[in-house]
């Protein structure tokens, strides 16, 4: 009872990226609450999939297994998380912020009546005293996240109300195996107690799903523009250093939202979390948020005609120029030097 | 077939130009420190309403939205577009309401509107970006959900067909009304003003408004230019589960950003800089 539990999502039998980076954070916020960790896999021919999630550190799977799960629908597994949260009371419910996540979380936590917040960058437990009551609290989940276009960084408390949700990007968390030879329990559901026939009044009558070919994560090298690239031709100088150094080509929300680049680019809170070893900030001024999604490369270089852009605070090289200028230069005298 | 449509749409805080005072000591947001816009994706959700009411005659389109007096901007604009008509849902109860509170108080105008096949929103807002208030006013309406709606393909009797735009692909699904569908940014975008629909309701007013006026034949005369502003008790709403009160949530702390500042090296476009910088790099195999 009163534990930290993670949905898993699934697809084609593997365990969503985000949600083990969930369960490695989930394990270390359980050890200091003293709660055990939990994961929750709803969906079809499920068997094997613990062999998965044990390693990330979980204590018990809950397994709702049922053909017609699979693809996720809304309602089927909303119910299936209402019902089993009212029986078995956890304190905090992680989930990725997907497109799943961030479609069954609200709804759940509507009819539990329990707060959400989403997008959150950074997850810690510690005390709250509420300024009004002067009531205090012990071991809630503090939920950070960048507010306000950016601006601000809020940490949000549900003091009163369970579960405290959160949803998190993939990318933000680390994912780290916890034991390789760690076991634990696995309940299996019994997926009618919990859902009735009327949820499936969503079907789904195609689905097309590509995977992606864009890897912004896992490239070593990122160029990054943002809205002082100034245009979607400027961009392809950016195409053209990343393709040279051997890296992929990264956005910020003003770029993407100017129609510079595809959004699977954004890079930042509300897109992709990256940490490459070099990452190139182009005509970037460095908003919260997206700072929020690249702070850990191990080397950054800001391109910037504005010698007192925000992100030139946490880059270790700051180029005092124009994108139309620099990018070219930085590719033959890389070509010079690689020699 | 004729369709009752409410479209949820709210007014938001420009969040590319936030000043110092743009937030409150409680860590909510100063809403009337910075420029109002429509939320840009609750315009696409306009945009697929007035598609169906092309191909439904009779279909008629309310617009809702929750928030300060001024907020009624938005409804005009709506109907500058299309709407046929809308209510401001106002009340200093609703002040400090998180997504769950915010969509109580929605779900209460919902239900008195009554009787609507469609609710449509945007998907998000870009003042918070949390894509929470729709599903959440499904549960509460106990109605179904589609979000990441791309495009309304078909309505037929009370089956809807509807493309939904995903991470890695779409998804087409097949629903029965009434439902709640939250539209995506990459949704056709909203069509323009029309000119005629703009002559027609620029007069349009909400009592809060019309009551500083000496005159008000005119909205005797034409009904239509009469917007509904109700309060919270106006949708017999629960007190306490509306504003900061009925917010599971609380803002325990908001901190400007301060980064953690790096010794950084200050470079010119020169080419003996940047050749420097390339040297270094490769030298300490960062690249190469």
């Amino acid at each position: 009872m009163n534990n930290l539990i993670v949905y898993c999502e699934i697809e084609n039998g593997i365990v969503a990226d985000v949600s083990l980076e969930l369960l490695t954070k989930g394990r270390s916020l359980a050890d200091k609450l003293g709660c055990q960790l939990e994961a929750l896999v709803i969906g079809s021919e499920l068997s094997g999939v613990e062999k998965q999630i044990f390693p990330y550190g979980a204590d018990r799977i809950y397994l709702a297994d049922d053909k017609r799960l699979a693809p996720y629908t809304s309602l089927p597994h909303t119910s299936i998380l209402i019902g089993l949260f009212k029986e078995i009371k956890p304190q905090i419910c992680l989930m990725g912020a997907t497109c799943i996540g961030r479609d069954l979380g609200p709804r759940v936590s509507s009819a539990l009546h329990s707060g959400l917040t989403a997008d959150c960058t950074s997850l810690e437990i510690g005390p709250h005293t509420d300024n009004k009551s002067g009531k205090t609290y012990e071991n809630l989940l503090y939920q950070i996240r960048p507010a306000f276009g950016g601006n601000i960084v809020a940490t949000i408390v549900n003091p009163d109300c369970r579960p405290q949700m959160a949803t998190v990007r993939e990318g933000v968390m680390k994912r780290e195996i916890y034991n390789p030879d760690h076991t634990g329990e696995i309940v299996n559901l019994d997926v009618n107690k919990y859902v009735k026939d009327e949820d499936f009044v969503v079907s789904i009558i195609d689905r097309e799903i590509a995977k992606s070919k864009i890897n912004i994560k896992g490239a070593p090298v990122v160029v990054a523009g943002g809205y002082g690239v100034g245009s979607k031709e400027n961009f392809n100088l950016l195409y053209d250093l990343a393709a040279v150094l051997g890296g992929e080509v990264g956005a910020s929300r003003a770029a993407v939202d100017a129609g510079y680049t595809e959004h699977e680019r954004q890079i930042g809170q509300t897109g992709v979390t990256v940490r490459p070893k070099l990452y190139i900030a182009c005509g970037i001024s460095g908003q919260i948020q997206h700072i929020a999604g690249m702070q850990e490369s191990s080397i950054i270089i800001s391109v910037n005609t504005d010698p007192d852009a925000p992100i030139n605070a946490i880059a270790d090289y700051v180029i005092t120029g124009s994108v139309e200028e620099v990018l070219p230069k930085l590719i033959k005298y890389y070509k010079k030097n690689s020699k | 077939m004729a369709l009752k449509i409410v479209v949820l749409a709210k007014q938001v805080p420009d969040t590319r130009n936030v000043g110092k005072d743009a937030m409150k000591e409680d860590g909510t947001v100063n809403r009337a420190a910075l420029p109002a816009i429509f939320n840009p994706e609750d315009l696409n959700a306009l945009e697929q309403a007035l598609q169906l009411k092309d191909k439904n005659p009779g279909t008629t389109i309310t617009l809702l939205t929750m928030g300060p007096p001024r907020a009624a901007d938005i409804i005009r604009e709506g109907l500058y577009r299309g709407a046929d008509g809308g209510v401001l849902l106002t009340d200093r109860a609703f002040a400090g309401a998180d997504t769950l509170a915010t969509s109580y108080a929605l779900s209460c105008a919902v239900k008195k509107i009554g009787d609507a096949d469609i609710i449509i929103s945007g998907r998000q807002a870009i003042d918070g970006d949390t894509a929470q208030v729709g599903p959440q006013v499904a549960e509460k309406l106990g109605i179904p959900q589609v979000t990441y709606a791309e495009k309304i393909v078909s309505v037929e009797g009370n089956e809807i067909v509807i493309v939904r735009r995903l991470e890695h692909g779409t998804e087409t699904v097949k629903a029965k009304l009434p439902l709640l569908i939250t539209v995506n940014g990459s949704a056709d975008e909203c069509r323009p003003r029309n000119t005629k629909m703009l002559q027609r309701n620029k007069y349009a007013k909400t009592p809060s408004e019309k009551a500083s006026l000496t005159d008000t034949s005119l909205y005797e005369k034409r009904a239509y230019l009469n917007l509904g502003e109700w309060s919270a008790a106006d949708v017999d709403a629960d007190l306490s589960q509306t504003g900061l009160a009925g917010s599971p949530t609380k803002v325990k702390q908001v901190e400007n950003v301060v980064f953690q500042a790096k010794e950084s090296k200050r470079l010119t476009s020169a080419d003996e800089d940047i050749d420097e910088l390339m040297k270094e790099l490769i030298t300490n195999h960062t690249i190469g």
